[in-house]
């Protein structure tokens, strides 16, 4: 599996993700510059977090408009898997890919702590090796992670099952309804503010991580 | 003290050398650069003479003090470097812009050795945030300031420590230390050692701010300081990412002679350093600068500290390849200058020299030998009230020094970079992975109210409980950095305080066997308002080397019936600890440290860590036992029952429970009768204290028995920081 992890000026995660992919799971990723991404033959795709642009203007609002983002866009309509993890969430946002908007954090604080997560739908390719209403632990580190969308969109989204994780018996981060994971429509295109490539051995505080990176390898559309 | 129309701050003994040796009157532009680098600041003056009895050498030291970072070897061709710096000034009067430059520039050190930065530390000093507004709008933007800066470059900030005095109400200390990670074969140092290499300057470009930042720093701060704003810098994380990621690359292509950070003192600091050590001179174009205001003078642009910047020395025909990195990152540069062999530094603007002054004699200050007095004998602290124990662990807990820092570290982005096993509050020291399968522990720590009664004791004590921490976790000490605070090193007996601090440190340093790689030394911290100096502040980090997995050990209690020892003995020593500080009580001898002890404790310690007969360890310092056994439940989820009345002879509740004796650890084992037969075969004392077990925290003293719950003890530690800054959150 070929995974293009697209590294915008100010990724930090971007290392951490190609390591994991490539040296815990044994898969074929490449970490690409922005400028250069226009090759839509991989087979899946990662946005890592970080501070792209130094989240100037809004956080992920300049690597939205990117021409990573055009590629990004054509593997999408393939229904290829496309991850947005943190800042990465953030720009998938911003670029219109997904629903709703990330609001400051309540607390008005950056906030980095493990949280337990609570698997809404486990039908996308980011959480299929997962049990619906399963736990799973994972670090969160942001200063705009809490979801919004209005009551009539939060409806629907519910509806169509495109709220794919929340918080379990917490909120950090003030999030809406514990919302910390939603897809697009066709539940392809999926933004999380968790860092599942952070939890990805025992000596890093547990490895329930490495299961949505799985997810991707063993989804059958 | 600004101390003539020049607006120099050197003597007039300074300046008359200058002339003899010049042989003929500076120019404005070279006095304003003598100035700049003969800074107490940049050019450690008063300081040199004295920190050179640290001892700095060792197997596994590679580069020690002298360069932007001292560097370990830890072996399979990869080494670490590691580097403090403050920015207690800036921080003082601009606390988010002072502390996000300290990162900033403490980042900058790492980077130009050619290592890429893996963890930040932070050491913290304000006034009473109880009582004091002022410290705790300090203290939140300090925080907010590492935490911006560091989460945005995407470092860890990864352990810390904040100390709560008056004596810091008006001059917070504000400590950073950065940690790196290299191939040895991809080291760079600072030097520019061939002629004809050419001088990029990359990142930001030059402004007026931070103009006279190192001369700033170099004298006590004015009870109008805020006018002194234009001294601080202005951060810009997004542009410093850029520039590791450049810098780090044009390295890695072999295109880089040396590298320098610009720091205090600026382009005319950076400059001379790099020849100095190369043992070459630089011809500097001046209208080449990139400047941000279009009439700067020849001076401002010298001698301005504006953040982002960086010096590298390109090697001869790879200037074009450097070119191609930096516009992909989108970083800006410019050809500044050209390595000479002529030793000088000549500043130049079309066909004029406006500046040329001999390499050497720029970078070498005249050395001061300042007047130091012994110290007066500590007064007496008075009577210790009977104590109401259980209130007093509570209040402990509770207190802003040892109180749970969560309320900080959960702002520093502590995971990226997935090397972080032993996270913030966890373990007695931050434990990173390492590329060759090792792990790095690290600590820093200080102590102001014991290094203030006995700066001898207190600063080898520092030191050792640094080591003592490291050796907690299941390293073995490698290396330390010192960094001396104090105030005005032309009072006699500051300056005799700080030449006692660095003989306890390398007293200590010697006897253990770890060698200092670096440090940093601050003075004028002092200011026109309380007209008080602070308290003699040695901050102290201590790196270790951890083996293997199985040897990383935390403090928390890790499963019922385990047997809990404790290691050292207890005294009747209260002096400097935080239950006179609750008490409102001051004076008196601090703590003795046995030297001899201490070491052969530390040793013990991870022998027995190493034969996996320990569950958990922790230090026993601030806030004694209680403290120590109430941490190791907190952070364990579970219970102990123990009977004080095996620890010593003393019939005191208060000298079992919060006595800061030294040289003393609390460990689980499942085999305490081994773990005792090694500590009396070691000649160390040890007691079998009681089982890990239940709910609650049961200590049985001589005069009465405490019971305290889980959930008690956990929301005097867990809450209490954030209920004193954030009153309105839940």
């Amino acid at each position: 599996m070929r995974i293009a992890v697209v590294q915008f000026p100010g990724s930090n995660c971007d290392r951490d993700t190609v390591h994991v992919l490539s040296n815990v799971l044994g898969l074929d990723a490449r970490l690409i510059w922005h400028r250069d991404f226009e090759d839509d033959s991989f087979d899946a795709a990662v946005l890592p977090g970080g501070f792209s642009f130094g989240d100037h203007l809004r956080a992920g609002a300049i690597a939205a408009h990117s021409v990573a983002m055009r590629t990004i866009r054509k593997m999408a309509d393939q229904r290829k898997p496309i991850l947005g993890i943190c800042n990465g969430f953030q720009i998938l946002i911003e670029a219109g890919l997904l629903p709703g908007a990330l609001l400051r954090n309540s607390c008005l604080r950056f906030v980095c702590k493990w949280t337990t997560l609570q698997v809404e739908n486990p039908d996308t390719p980011f959480t299929c090796a997962l049990e619906k209403n399963s736990k799973v632990r994972m670090p969160i580190a942001h200063n705009e992670g809490r979801f919004f969308a209005d009551a009539k969109s939060l409806n629907s989204l519910r509806d169509s099952g495109q709220i794919i994780m929340r918080y379990s018996n917490e909120n950090p981060t003030g999030t809406t309804e514990e919302i910390v994971s939603v897809s697009n429509w066709n539940r392809n295109v999926v933004g999380m503010m968790p860092h599942p490539e952070r939890a990805s051995s025992p000596l890093l505080g547990g490895d329930d991580g490495l299961k949505v990176f799985k997810s991707m390898m063993e989804w059958t559309p | 003290m600004i101390s003539n129309a020049l607006q120099t701050t050197l003597t007039a003994e300074e300046m008359q050398y200058a002339r003899n040796l010049l042989g003929r009157e500076p120019t404005h532009l070279e006095w304003a650069m003598i100035d700049a680098e003969w800074s107490e600041h940049c050019s450690y003056k008063s300081s040199k003479p004295i920190i050179s009895q640290l001892p700095s050498t060792g197997s596994r030291v590679v580069l020690g003090p002298g360069y932007d970072s001292g560097v370990i070897d830890i072996g399979n061709d990869y080494v670490l470097t590691l580097h403090i710096e403050s920015h207690n000034h800036p921080s003082a009067i601009d606390p988010y812009g002072g502390a996000a430059t300290g990162i900033g520039g403490v980042v900058r050190d790492i980077l130009c050795m050619g290592t890429t930065p893996i963890g930040f530390l932070d050491s913290l000093r304000f006034g009473d945030i109880k009582s004091s507004d002022h410290s705790k709008w300090l203290l939140k933007n300090v925080i907010r300031g590492i935490a911006d800066y560091g989460n945005c470059i995407g470092v860890p900030t990864i352990a810390g420590e904040i100390e709560f005095d008056e004596c810091f109400e008006r001059n917070c200390l504000v400590d950073v230390v950065c940690i790196g990670v290299g191939r040895k074969d991809e080291l760079l140092l600072a030097e520019a050692t061939n002629a004809g290499d050419s001088i990029y300057l990359i990142g930001g470009t030059t402004g007026r701010d931070g103009i006279h930042g190192a001369t700033f720093a170099s004298r006590t701060l004015a009870a109008d300081a805020d006018r002194e704003r234009s001294a601080v810098q202005i951060p810009d994380p997004f542009t410093k990412k850029l520039i590791i990621e450049a810098t780090l690359e044009a390295n890695r292509r072999g295109l880089l002679r040396g590298c320098k950070d610009l720091g205090g003192g600026g382009l005319s600091t950076g400059l001379s350093e790099i020849a100095d050590k190369g043992h070459t001179g630089i011809d500097v174009f001046l209208d080449l600068i990139p400047v941000r205001e279009p009439d700067m003078t020849s001076t401002e642009v010298m001698i301005s500290e504006s953040q982002e910047r960086m010096l590298l020395v390109a090697k001869k025909g790879c200037e074009s390849a450097l070119r191609t990195i930096m516009d992909q990152y989108g970083v800006s540069y410019a050809r500044i200058g050209e390595v000479t062999s002529t030793e000088t530094i000549k500043i130049k603007r079309a066909d004029e020299t406006l500046a040329a002054l001999p390499t050497q004699f720029l970078a070498n200050a005249p050395i001061i030998n300042r007047k130091a007095n012994p110290p007066t004998s500590p007064r007496s602290f008075g009577s210790i009230p009977p104590p109401d124990t259980r209130k007093t662990i509570l209040e402990l807990l509770a207190s802003p020094t040892i109180a749970s820092k969560e309320w900080v570290y959960s702002q520093y982005d502590h995971e990226v970079g997935i090397r972080t096993i032993g996270k913030p509050g966890a373990a007695d020291a931050a434990i990173l992975a390492l590329p060759n399968g090792k792990f790095a522990a690290v600590k820093v720590d200080g102590n102001s109210k014991v290094c203030h009664l006995d700066p001898y004791i207190g600063a080898a004590s520092v030191l050792a409980e640094c080591c003592r921490n490291v050796t907690a976790v299941g390293a073995e000490p490698a290396a330390f950095l010192d960094h001396c605070q104090f105030g005005d090193p032309n009072d006699p007996d500051i300056f005799g305080a700080f030449s006692l601090t660095v003989k306890g440190l390398a007293d200590f340093a010697k006897t253990i066997n770890v060698p200092c790689v670096g440090g940093k030394v601050s003075f004028y911290n002092e200011d026109a308002i309380t007209n008080r100096a602070i308290k003699s502040t040695p901050v102290i980090t201590v790196l270790g080397l951890i083996e293997k997995t199985e040897h990383i050990t935390t403090m928390s209690f890790k499963q019922q019936g385990e047997s809990i020892i404790a290691v050292g003995s207890t005294k009747a020593e209260f002096s400097g600890s935080e239950y006179f500080n609750l008490l409102h009580l001051d004076g008196g001898h601090p703590p003795q440290l046995h030297f001899d002890l201490e070491v052969r404790t530390q040793r013990t310690i991870l022998e027995l860590i190493r034969k996996g007969a320990v569950k958990a360890c922790h230090d026993c310092s601030n806030g004694g036992l209680a403290v120590a056994l109430s941490e190791m439940a907190i952070k364990g989820e579970i219970g102990a029952e123990i009977d004080l009345r095996h620890l010593s002879s003393s019939s005191r509740d208060d000298e079992l429970l919060f006595s800061e004796s030294n040289s003393r650890f609390i460990l689980t084992t499942e085999t305490p009768r081994a773990v005792l037969q090694h500590l009396t075969d070691n000649h160390i004392p040890g007691v079998e204290l009681g089982k890990v077990t239940g709910h609650e925290l049961n200590l049985v003293l001589p005069n009465h028995t405490i019971r305290l719950d889980l959930e008690v003890l956990q929301d005097a530690y867990c809450t209490s920081l954030g209920r004193i800054l954030e009153p309105w959150q839940k």
